[in-house]
């Protein structure tokens, strides 16, 4: 027992330790500073010993426990193997950070008393951990819920505030839709045996048609967790209205497990997959991430932009997913692997630099108490701390080198170079458009964080007020700081980090890429007379070609003489209002990409005296899809409200009959 | 073939229960209601002590004495104090058409029988007989709550049916287990208590007990 529990104790020992720390933040619910000072600090410490206790057990043997925990003949069964290791390494990492950062973040007076607030973070943090080593359905959707509640409560924190309510309910809804999926998947997958431990839904039979029915519930549960498009329409409404350390960690860590989910389900539960769910995994994947950063363009508030940058994330983790279960099924084990290394790259790169950013929007926030893209701006000077680790997080997500983002995105798209002929026409036909809506996709995510970026950071600030902020507390830094670091280690060792992730393709593959024996400085997928990337080398020649530059600029240029100019290239006075705003940067986009949208435009005529410009982007999908479902809710909630009509005499008379029917029937 | 005279008097006050019922669902008067309830609640008590003399379960004599105690005694003079208190002595039921509502209960106590039938054949209590009897109780208040809308009128109903019940587990199995007894009783305590405050939430509300008055609380 002790040898058993000496790989699993450590992650139960941090959940436990995470649930006490939230317990003991009830003791002086108003105290912020204990909260803050302590307990939170205490958390982070908490995420580093996850990542620790969790980083070993990635080539460790696969580890079951029951706990003594539970309902008479249902005891929470935990498993601690390769993808639960990954995943638990992920949380760490991001969690750490977060707790950090939301040590000097949360201040007093922001709706939720801080002792209640540090209960539910902490709950959360430890449902998360316990979804990932859950190894029986039960204990699985009890993590899944509490986690599910714990977060709608941490996004409901400024609960006054009718729209964060609505907010609220709208994420509690569709995460109570995609849990009943799920249920219904477990229940599909047990196979007529009614054992609800994983280790006999492995053992399941499942004919391709009831394998499928679990595999496509599983796919819309996780999917409305995740936000695949039609069921992300939580996402741009839950982020802006949380607070943004918890926008962090439901982006950067929660939305992970929902791609945990997924794999678990789809490669460890069912023993065979057929090819075309990996086809709809990458149509549904490729049209998500097309959608999200198609909205992400558009956006005027910056957690929005974020909350569409995450739909987008979401979707190539789930288009490399798909190209995992085509190749699997195609006899193409290492294809299959290198995709699937992809989507565990990319969920890593994006817990970090997704946490980051929405950090640093939780700074400037705070600083500036705007979030609105339209009157922010030049903040890098007011605030170096974020800004600068902004920069890297930015650099991450538009997928530069030599940093992280650009490393996952590069192999995934060389998992679709790479592919060979498929056996199926029709896949074969999908594979060369995946490559170019993922390039696109790419680009448009440049883009978008150019836009954030510059609005936010660079150029003049709009609003008078913007020159008092000021940067962040020391603890934020920190967070700031861990995060940022993160991002810039996970780009320059990228050979060594796909070491580590081999491991859970060889758990779910079976195979993995063979990487042994190759030199860690570069990074060789296949082999090197295709594809190879070295960061360090791209790292050198970007400071080489930089220094010289700036050398160049500096000596060869201003040395010689350069008088003052009379007309200043045509820009005598600069103010902000001449920059370019974040409509203005997104109108191409907005053109180009109509279809997409629907939009809402109020233009001002010449006459206007106080002339204003506004525009709205609707989601074609809430009208499309989402009234006429609620529109029919009401109709059948109208019908059912007949039988309500105030008189006790007539409820009692249903009872009554109900009875004297139900006798009948017994009868 | 003849029954022992225990058997006939069980019998006998099983029918006076079902008289009793009839005899609540008739009456217009809150007054008389609360003493038919505690007419009903002694009639239970004897049938009650017959059945534990006959078959020689010692338990149901302490039953026997927490129905006299709170059923007989301390529930009428809790809802006699209430109706003096709310100054509702002379409140009578209006828009109730008693001849209509007897012969449904006439059809009610004819579906209780072709009810108990199959059930009592299971049991094997010397009281097995009157299963029908006890249902018809239990659902002849349950009507007598649907066709009044004064509030007092309404509790009595809930009570009577409780007394129908607990009839009924005496005459089908013996009574239920003591914890069982006991915690209803103390339900149906706590229950009279918490309604005689909501009496005067009501009256507070609409100066009236008449529950018509609620409809007007419906979300609309």
């Amino acid at each position: 027992m002790t040898a058993l529990m000496a790989g699993i104790g450590g992650p139960l020992a941090v959940v436990v330790a995470w649930l006490l720390i939230g317990l003991a933040g009830l003791l002086r619910p108003q105290s912020t500073r204990i909260v803050a000072r302590v307990l939170f600090p205490l958390g982070a410490a908490g995420g580093v010993a996850l990542m620790a206790c969790a980083f070993p057990a990635l080539s460790a043997d696969p580890i079951s426990v029951t706990l003594p925990l539970g309902l008479p003949d249902l005891p929470f069964h935990l498993r601690l193997d390769a993808l639960s290791a990954f995943f638990l390494v992920l949380l760490g990492v991001a969690s750490a950070g977060i707790s950090i950062f939301s040590a000097g973040y949360f201040r007093d007076g922001e709706g939720t008393a801080p002792g209640l607030l540090c209960l539910q973070y902490h709950v959360f943090l430890a449902s998360m951990a316990l979804v990932l080593m859950a190894n029986d359905a039960y204990g699985f959707m009890v993590a899944w819920e509490t986690m599910a509640l714990s977060s709608y409560f941490l996004v409901t924190t400024q609960h006054r505030i009718a729209e964060i309510r609505s907010a609220g309910f709208l994420y509690l809804l569709l995460a109570h839709v995609g849990a009943i999926s799920i249920l219904l998947s477990f229940g599909v997958l047990q196979g007529g045996q009614w054992q609800f431990a994983f280790d006999a839904m492995r053992q399941a039979q499942l004919s391709p048609t009831w394998a499928s029915a679990a595999f496509f519930l599983a796919l819309f549960g996780f999917g409305a967790k995740a936000g695949l498009v039609p069921l992300h329409v939580w996402l741009p409404e839950a982020h802006p209205a949380a607070p943004s350390p918890v926008s962090a960690l439901m982006s950067g860590v929660m939305l992970k497990t929902a791609l945990y989910g997924v794999l678990r389900v789809s490669f460890d539960l069912l023993h065979a997959q057929l090819w075309w769910w990996g086809a709809v995994a990458l149509a549904a994947g490729l049209f998500t991430a097309l959608f999200g950063v198609v909205f992400a363009a558009v956006q005027t508030d910056m957690k929005r932009l974020l909350a569409y940058s995450s739909i987008e994330n979401i979707g190539i983790a789930f288009a490399a997913f798909g190209l995992a279960i085509l190749f699997h099924c195609s006899g193409m084990p290492a294809l299959a692997a290198l995709a699937l290394a992809a989507m565990l790259y990319h969920s890593l790169n994006h817990a970090l630099f997704k946490s980051l950013l929405f950090l640093a929007t939780g700074s400037v926030l705070h600083a500036t108490h705007e979030r609105s893209l339209g009157k922010l701006g030049g903040l890098i000077r007011r605030m170096p701390w974020v800004a600068w680790t902004a920069l890297i997080g930015t650099f991450a997500i538009a997928g530069l080198p030599p940093l992280n983002g650009f490393v996952s995105e590069w192999l995934l798209l060389q998992s679709f170079l790479f592919t060979p002929q498929l056996p199926q026409p029709f896949a074969n036909m999908m594979i060369p458009l995946g490559a170019a809506a993922l390039a696109l996709t790419a680009a448009l995510a440049a883009y978008v964080m150019v836009k954030f970026y510059g609005v936010v950071f660079l150029g003049q600030h709009r609003e008078p007020q913007l020159a008092e902020a000021r940067d962040c507390s020391v603890l934020e830094r920190v967070g700031l700081v861990w995060l940022s670091v993160g991002c810039v280690l996970l780009g320059l060792v990228p050979a060594w980090v796909l070491l580590q992730i081999d491991r859970v393709n060889v758990l779910l593959l079976g195979s993995g890429l063979e990487l042994q024996g190759r030199s860690v400085w570069a990074l060789v997928p296949m082999s090197s007379e295709r594809a190879a990337y070295s960061p360090i080398v791209f790292l050198l020649g970007a400071v080489l070609v930089v220094g010289l530059t700036v050398f160049g600029v500096r000596r060869l240029y201003h040395g010689r003489v350069r008088r003052a100019p009379a007309w200043d290239c045509g820009y005598p006075l600069q103010t902000s209002r001449m920059q370019d705003t974040a409509e203005g940067f997104g109108q191409p986009i907005r053109h180009i990409f109509e279809p997409f949208f629907s939009m809402r435009r109020e233009l001002p005529t010449p006459f206007d005296k106080a002339p204003r410009y506004r525009v709205e982007v609707l989601d074609r999908f809430w009208a499309a899809l989402y009234l006429p479902i609620a529109r029919a809710v009401l109709r059948v909630a109208a019908l059912v409200g007949r039988l309500q009509h105030g008189r006790i005499g007539i409820y009692l008379l249903y009872s009554f009959v109900t009875l004297i029917a139900l006798l009948v029937i017994v009868l | 073939m003849t029954l022992p005279w225990s058997a006939q008097l069980i019998h006998l006050s099983a029918a006076l229960l079902l008289l009793l019922s009839f005899a609540m669902l008739a009456q217009r008067r809150v007054r008389s209601l609360v003493n038919l309830f505690a007419a009903q609640g002694a009639t239970l008590v004897v049938s009650t002590v017959i059945v534990a003399w006959s078959s020689g379960q010692h338990h149901l004599y302490y039953s026997a004495a927490m129905t006299l105690v709170l059923k007989v005694f301390l529930l009428p003079a809790i809802l006699h104090r209430l109706i003096r208190r709310l100054e509702v002595q002379w409140d009578t039921e209006t828009l109730v058409n008693i001849p209509t509502v007897l012969l449904i209960g006439l059809l009610v106590v004819i579906f209780s029988f072709g009810l108990a039938q199959p059930i009592s054949q299971f049991a094997d209590t010397v009281t097995r007989s009157t299963l029908g009897i006890a249902i018809a109780v239990v659902l002849l208040a349950f009507l007598m709550m649907i066709t009044r809308r004064k509030a007092v009128s309404q509790v009595v109903g809930f009570l009577a049916m409780e007394n129908g019940l607990f009839f009924a587990a005496t005459s089908a199995t013996y009574g239920m287990p003591m914890v069982v007894e006991l915690g209803i009783a103390l339900d149906v305590l706590v229950g009279v208590f918490i309604l005689g405050i909501f009496f005067f939430q009501i009256r507070e509300q609409f100066e009236s007990l008449d529950l018509h008055h609620l409809e007007t609380l419906k979300e609309d």
